[in-house]
């Protein structure tokens, strides 16, 4: 079968510091994959490349069998490519609405929209507010409060409810439960296997193993800039995965 | 799953409702605050209502009238112009020393278009419109695109253009009755009309249009949402899909256009087309952003704010000076303000409303 998303290859050095060393990666439809790997094993780069967030020094990324050149995160936006970051990329003096259709917002219908380009809050309201409820992001009292007064946990619900709502190709959720609650931990991994009902393949780059265990198909086990090796949860234990991405242990030749 | 205790399953059954909290009385002053962090403008709005009515108490019919208060509309359209669009450079957490040199050196395009090549008025009116745009973009692409802080560019920028006012127009001033003559058009927003002992200008009504059109596009329309996006935290910005690079190189185009118009504004407001008007503009306008309750960190505050900000600016000048008082006091009680201003602003950020 065709990967959904494939990477060949992929470089990427800060001056003298190499995060990515001609590393591949795929993704398979439907699929959720987990990254995982020490700190500093050049995660983050991985996905920022795939997601257009860095352009890679060298290497071939390919979208249903296309290639891609991401310029911006805009581009993987618009090409279906949805990223939930670490620091979750909210504008903390604007609204939960403005904040979910932040570049795509929605105009009103006729003349107020397409000639004085009024926004159609009412309706991003709504919008925002149906897809908090799906999430049951239920102590989120008012969707027009700034993203600042929200706690910690109510801002990573708001940031993968924006990518769930508008990732239409591939998802990627990097420690989307790190600081979220046991309720709202259990919420994500259900929207998480919700989404993946729909058909849409997942990125999940966590350091909670019993989450990455719960519920990825596949694992890529990433080390020292590039894949170490790809293991089925079913066939190995979380200290195989730990011992391999510490280095404590090689797995075999598969 | 190696966890063999199920402890989240004890949140299958929580509540499903979105919360709601009892409406606590939360005292006047927290009240206050959440007023104030909600809607910035309401601070400088309290002070001028609040000076015009110390003013007016004191000076009874000399200051309270139509004449006086529209008068100090007159004074304050320049500076009302020009602070808008530094409002907008600081909302991106930008700011542009810039903006008067930009208003000057436009009047001066104007003047000399017109009477040194002998262009059509309206010509040259666009030309000096365009031309303030252009120093405007150029100062913006290289805050966005070469990364210059933009203090340095818009210092730098302020410069340039001021020796090339001055280069170009070889400090040459063109007189009033020269132009009342040969290009009324140059005046235009000088010309002047009465509405029941209220003096206007349409310079005014231009500060007034300018002042809520801007207010509607950063409030209602998704270019507006950028702009304070890009202010607030640019990496978010960009990450979530704003095209930071374009917003930023916009409003500093914008922000020239604006003083542009300042600098036509200029020529109604003194008749003549002088290269050296309006030196003070970019401390002025900077005065009535912060007074207005911008903050200089980027991403809040309003723009009506910045309105209310210079007119307390113009309330002051001409009561104090009406009042008798010495020019200085004027300028002591602005340093206070700003001051002033910068704390409440401190006090509105602390997130607890």
């Amino acid at each position: 079968m065709e990967p959904m998303l494939k990477a060949r290859g992929l470089v990427k050095r800060y001056g003298k510091v190499t995060a990515l060393d001609h590393c591949d990666f795929d993704l398979m439809p439907g699929e959720i994959l987990a990254i995982i790997g020490d700190n500093g094993a050049g995660k983050s780069s991985l996905i920022k490349a795939i997601s257009g967030a860095v352009i890679p020094d060298a290497g071939s990324v390919t979208l249903e069998g296309k290639e891609i050149h991401f310029r911006s995160p805009i581009d993987a936006r618009n090409a279906g490519i949805e990223t939930v970051y670490q620091t979750l990329a909210m504008s903390p003096a604007l609204s939960i609405a403005d904040n979910m259709f932040m570049g795509r917002e929605l105009r009103k219908p006729g003349f107020r929209g397409s000639v004085l380009r009024q926004l159609d809050r009412k309706r991003m309201e709504e919008v925002a507010r149906e897809k908090l409820s799906e999430l049951g992001l239920m102590t989120i009292q008012n969707i027009n409060q700034a993203v600042e007064t929200l706690s910690g946990g109510q801002r990573q619900g708001v940031a993968v409810a924006r990518a769930a709502a508008f990732g239409s190709k591939v998802i990627i959720l990097d420690e989307p439960t790190a600081a979220l609650g046991v309720k709202e931990s259990r919420k994500v991994l259900e929207l998480i296997l919700e989404v993946k009902s729909r058909g849409i393949p997942i990125i999940l780059i966590s350091h909670n193993m019993p989450h990455v265990f719960e519920v990825a198909d596949r694992i890529h086990v990433h080390r020292l800039g590039k894949r170490l090796c790809l293991i089925n949860p079913k066939e190995h234990s979380m200290s195989d995965a730990v011992a391999y991405m510490t280095g404590a242990a090689v797995p075999d030749a598969a | 799953m190696s966890t063999g205790d199920n402890y989240e399953a004890a949140a299958s059954k929580s509540a499903t409702d979105v919360a709601r909290f009892d409406g606590t009385s939360d005292g006047f002053i927290k009240k206050m605050h959440h007023a104030l962090h909600v809607t910035p403008a309401l601070v400088p709005l309290i002070v001028l209502l609040a000076s015009i009515a110390v003013f007016g108490l004191l000076l009874g019919s000399r200051f309270f009238s139509p004449f006086a208060l529209t008068l100090i509309l007159q004074q304050v359209q320049i500076v009302g112009i020009v602070a808008a669009a530094q409002s907008l450079v600081i909302l991106t957490a930008g700011i542009d020393l810039s903006v008067g040199a930009i208003a000057v050196i436009s009047s001066v395009v104007m003047g000399q278009f017109t009477f040194r090549y002998g262009l059509p008025a309206e010509v040259a009116v666009a030309c000096g419109l365009i031309f303030g745009t252009l120093i405007g973009a150029i100062n913006g692409w290289l805050v966005a695109v070469m990364k210059l802080p933009p203090f340095i560019v818009t210092l730098g920028m302020w410069q340039i253009v001021l020796a090339a006012n001055f280069l170009y127009s070889a400090n040459e001033t063109i007189r009033s009755q020269v132009i009342a003559a040969e290009a009324p058009l140059l005046q235009l927003l000088g010309v002047k009309f009465n509405l029941g002992g209220a003096i206007f200008t349409l310079g005014v009504v231009f500060l007034l249009v300018l002042v809520l059109v801007l207010a509607y596009v950063l409030k209602h329309t998704a270019w507006g949402r950028h702009v304070y996006a890009v202010g607030d935290d640019p990496d978010a910005a960009e990450l979530s899909g704003v095209n930071v690079k374009k917003t930023i190189i916009s409003v500093y185009a914008i922000a020239g256009l604006i003083c542009a118009f300042a600098g036509w504004a200029l020529i109604g407001r003194i008749g003549s087309v002088s290269p050296t008007s309006g030196q003070l503009l970019n401390i002025e306008s900077i005065t009535a952003v912060v007074i207005g309750g911008i903050s200089l960190f980027g991403g809040r505050g309003s723009i009506l704010g910045t309105f209310f900000g210079a007119l307390i600016v113009g309330v002051f000048t001409l009561g104090l000076r009406l009042a008798g008082a010495d020019a200085q006091w004027t300028y002591l009680l602005i340093g206070v303000l700003i001051i002033a201003a910068v704390a409440v602003d401190q006090w509105i950020r602390k997130v607890a409303a």
